[in-house]
């Protein structure tokens, strides 16, 4: 294990971090909020300590496997525990584990709150609250891989750790220029939803905040209401039609602008993620037609809203779908637990994981029923490895096991079945909103501290797709043979 | 550049990490999907797996923007039609590995009618480099520099050697003569020398000089051997088959001794000017029988590296000066240079430099001052020539006034016919052609030796 060389990549995230909380600061002072003090004292804090770690780099800059999954499990809770810091120091949110977890809650993307009156807050911890999604949303280790100079070559562990999905695919050849294509077409998305709802009559400031959020596919509004807040038409597609986007793999986008159409239009993945909203829209539509007095345009917005929002695993709600028929509410079970395409900035298991899954199963049954006959497993055409596949197998049984164990402990609390079942599933698949108590229109301050910090690993776990956070805690990890 | 690589074989690797760490952007074409997994996990290359010969594979390498095509499947057929679709869909230049000796022959054909850049046979390569060696007397490895003016070798410091515990700043005194060390290898570890630098026992040093100088200075330190006169090759191989038809034509006797029976009637028959023996080549009461104790060199080429190592150890140990062992694996190299063997070739390391020389070539064509670049101690070190032109900002300017960059250093200057090995005290003038000898750093300018 290169610790060296683990806590030098970690001090250079924490001066990247410190950096990007100048952000919420310049917010502060437009706003005048007097919580300047609030984003400058941790920015402070995190330049130095990451100063220190970063001062000079380790002669070996070797990183293997190992020391890749260690940076980037380490790297997310660095940038949570300090990230956090905002919201004490500012005292809107004075509890620390609170602020963790809005924090935790942001970075992975999940917008599970713990705020009962969030417009209560001001400007600049508003604005930071939906940064984290943003950031969290491509990644931090992508985002310096992408723009900080260096000369190493061997940041593709790293990579492969933090963008999710189970194959990471490079663009072009140098993984350094991938990361800026990535970041750029996430840039210029983000951007052109801020004119898109800058269009449809939402203040600046309010626009700025839900386009970032919307890109992490995060969910944090800056309204109690969320995006019902402005009750428009307009917005509500816009902004579903965003949310789809940014749950499809961004190296299609690639594809699109440089006329590699076919690529696109053979990925089996974006068929079925597109095929699965698009069935599950109509069926709800039809399903909660008469909440709605049989009017089938307002129950198709709603509906359509709430399954591009579930399945994008970015968790604005419109509509309270608690209160939904069980038809639909088990439908957005299913969404919540597929999540979007790899590739993307949503979380969830991936369209292309249960793909896969799913054509285990039928592969398994082509065989039973003629022994002899080759059936290989494949995707977009193309034969799937067995290292691939017995790697899928394996993250279904410990999402299975991570799954049981955060309801076992949840379950202490004593809530109802669908509240402690629907946040566990919510956490991991990074959506928000769960079900029962912390449904879209609750939050999750009825929870213990403990169930929080449960809560708080499963949001890492999902997030960084299991693997990282588990290697942390698994002993094999830091022997040294 | 834009460089693709078809067949990520030992050579493939050994391109892939030095390309890689040129700064071209690599794409690597491998059948087996492993190999692919492992060198885009090691290196930051892009990665296909499927055939170099389908075009859409070729295309999804983006063959069209590449400038450079190389191939090195293990299949000369293959190898040579990768390079003429990659040709034909828009690679500029294609290098093939061919090994087959009767394809290289038609070299020009191919060439011209077939566009194929440049034909590369690694063990033709390896055979004249143990050829340079066996005919050069005293140094492990020469290179030359400046179109032969310049000299840079290569030799390990034995025990008895006078220059052992001496500073470099001390040896022109000593032995009267004007050379440069220009980079030390001990223990794993590159040392591009200062003037209070000591030598110790065990390095690998590396010097520049003129050749009437270097001459000199090797019989000044008492290194210097006759030229060798009776060589013993171990293992019937196709270097083997090269480096024996090159020796007995520089009027050296060479003896061959291969395993199989078949394989040496043929050699016999191809060779006829050497003395085939057949028998096992790793029998110590056979090499004796054969007389290497009396031998002046002995290479050991047979397919196992292991063998190859151990009988070279032996050689060496019953006194031969001249000691040669080929190495293919490319884990074992690092560890081979630490015996006592006077030099370990690898083929594809050999190949790789010399597809390398190509590739920078190509890129000087770009706008690049380099005009001919040199990989040694391992790799690790390059020797660069640039010509120094008009455009040089210190031209003029006395060494003892700039401020080069660490871990460089001035080797030579070639100025009309003479060579300078320079001081404080000298300058570059308008098109002087400078050698520069540099670790881990990437030169491709004049300029760019200063920090």
């Amino acid at each position: 294990m290169n610790l060296k060389m683990v806590f030098y990549v970690l001090g250079v995230i924490m001066k990247v971090e410190a950096a990007l909380m100048m952000l919420p600061a310049l917010v502060s002072v437009i706003y005048k909020d007097n919580e300047l003090l609030a984003f400058l004292i941790p920015a402070v804090l995190l330049f130095a300590i990451g100063f220190a770690l970063s001062f000079r780099k380790p002669e070996n800059n070797q990183l293997l496997a190992r020391e890749g999954f260690i940076i980037v499990s380490l790297s997310w809770i660095v940038l949570s525990l300090f990230g956090s810091l905002p919201y004490v120091l500012s005292g809107e949110i004075p509890n620390f584990i609170d602020a963790l977890f809005e924090t935790v809650s942001g970075f992975t993307t999940t917008g599970a709150s713990i705020l009962t009156d969030i417009e209560a807050l001001s400007h600049s911890t508003l604005f930071w609250r939906s940064f984290t999604n943003w950031i969290g949303g491509m990644g931090v280790l992508v985002f310096v891989l992408a723009f900080l100079p260096s000369s190493d070559t061997r940041y593709m562990y790293v990579m492969r750790a933090e963008v999710p999905g189970p194959v990471v695919g490079k663009l072009v050849s140098k993984i350094k220029v991938t990361a800026r294509i990535l970041y750029v077409i996430y840039i210029v998305m983000t951007v052109l939803l801020f004119v898109f709802l800058l269009l449809g009559g939402m203040p600046v400031f309010d626009s700025i905040v839900h386009a970032i959020a919307t890109a992490g596919t995060g969910g944090f509004s800056i309204k109690n209401s969320s995006i019902a807040f402005y009750d428009s038409a307009y917005i509500d597609y816009v902004v579903s039609i965003f949310m789809v986007l940014f749950g499809i793999n961004f190296n299609l986008f690639y594809f699109m602008i440089i006329g590699r159409v076919v690529t696109i239009l053979k990925d089996e993945e974006l068929k079925f993620y597109l095929g699965l909203i698009l069935i599950s829209i109509l069926a709800v539509s039809l399903n909660i037609r008469s909440l709605y007095d049989g009017n089938i345009l307002t129950a198709f917005r709603y509906a359509s809203f709430q399954v591009t929002s579930i399945v994008s695993t970015s968790g604005f709600a419109t509509a309270d779908f608690t209160q939904w028929p069980f038809f639909s509410q088990f439908l957005i079970i299913i969404l919540m637990l597929t999540g979007g395409c790899a590739g993307s900035t949503a979380g969830g298991i991936k369209i292309r994981r249960f793909l896969i899954f799913i054509k285990m199963g039928f592969v398994e049954i082509k065989k039973l029923i003629n022994p002899r006959s080759v059936v290989q497993l494949k995707v977009d055409s193309k034969v799937q490895q067995d290292t691939l596949l017995s790697g899928i197998a394996a993250y279904f049984s410990i999402y299975v096991l991570i799954f049981s164990a955060s309801t076992m402990i949840i379950s202490l609390d004593a809530k109802s079945a669908d509240t402690t079942l629907g946040s566990v599933l919510t956490c991991l698949s990074n959506v928000g909103p769960g079900f029962g108590a912390a449904g879209p229109s609750g939050n999750f301050s009825i929870f213990s501290s403990l169930s929080k910090f449960v809560l708080m690993v499963d949001m890492l776990v999902g997030r960084l797709e299991l693997f990282p956070i588990i290697l942390l805690f698994t002993p094999n990890t830091w022997r040294r043979v | 550049m834009n460089i693709v690589i078809a067949g990520i074989g030992k050579m493939g690797l050994t391109l892939v990490d030095h390309l890689v760490k040129e700064g071209h952007n690599i794409t690597c074409i491998d059948i087996d999907p492993k190999v692919v997994d492992n060198v885009v996990n090691v290196y930051d290359v892009f990665g296909i797996g499927g055939n170099g010969v389908s075009c859409d594979i070729l295309k999804e390498a983006g063959i069209e923007k590449a400038q450079i095509f190389i191939s090195t499947t293990h299949s000369d057929e293959l190898n040579i039609l990768n390079c003429m679709i990659a040709k034909k869909m828009g690679a500029i230049n294609t290098i093939a590995r061919v090994r087959n000796p009767e394809y290289a022959m038609q070299s020009s054909f191919m060439r011209n009618e077939l566009g194929i850049g440049l034909m590369i046979n690694p063990e033709l390569e390896t055979a004249n480099e143990i050829s340079r060696i066996i005919r050069t007397p005293s140094a492990a490895k020469i290179e030359t520099f400046g179109k032969g003016r310049v000299e840079l070798a290569e030799i390990k410091i034995e025990r008895s050697n006078p220059l052992v515990d001496k500073t470099l700043s001390s040896l022109s005194k000593t032995f009267g003569v004007r050379v440069l060390i220009c980079a030390v290898y001990r223990k794993d570890e590159v040392f591009i020398p200062t003037g209070d630098f000591i030598i110790r026992e065990g390095d690998i040093v590396h010097i520049t000089a003129s050749h009437s100088e270097m001459s000199a200075f090797f019989k000044a330190i008492g290194v210097y051997k006759q030229r060798a006169k009776c060589v013993i090759i171990v293992g019937g191989s196709r270097i083997a088959y090269y480096l024996a038809k090159q020796l007995v034509e520089s009027k050296i006797n060479v003896k061959l001794i291969e395993n199989s029976e078949l394989r040496s009637m043929e050699l016999d028959e191809v060779l006829p000017k050497v003395h085939v023996v057949c028998g096992d080549g790793t029998d110590q009461n056979l090499l004796i029988e054969e007389g290497l104790e009396e031998v002046d060199a002995f290479v050991a080429l047979t397919g196992i590296d292991e063998e190859n190592i151990i009988v070279s150890l032996y050689a060496k140990q019953i006194g031969i000066p001249t000691v040669i062992s080929k190495v293919h694996k490319t884990n074992l190299l690092d560890m081979a240079r630490t015996l006592n063997i006077d030099s370990v070739m690898s083929p594809s390391a050999i190949s790789a430099n010399y597809v390398l020389q190509y590739v920078r070539a190509k890129q000087n064509a770009q706008g690049h001052n380099v005009r001919t670049l040199y990989k040694i101690v391992n790799g690790e070190v390059e020797a660069v020539e640039f010509l120094a032109t008009d455009k040089c900002k210190f031209l003029g300017v006395s060494f003892k006034e700039l401020n080069l960059k660490r871990d460089l250093l001035i080797a030579s200057i070639i100025r009309g016919n003479k060579v300078i090995i320079p001081s404080g005290n000298d300058c570059i003038e308008q098109d002087d052609i400078v050698i520069v000898v540099a670790k881990n750093l990437i030169l491709n300018d004049l300029e760019d030796i200063l920090p």
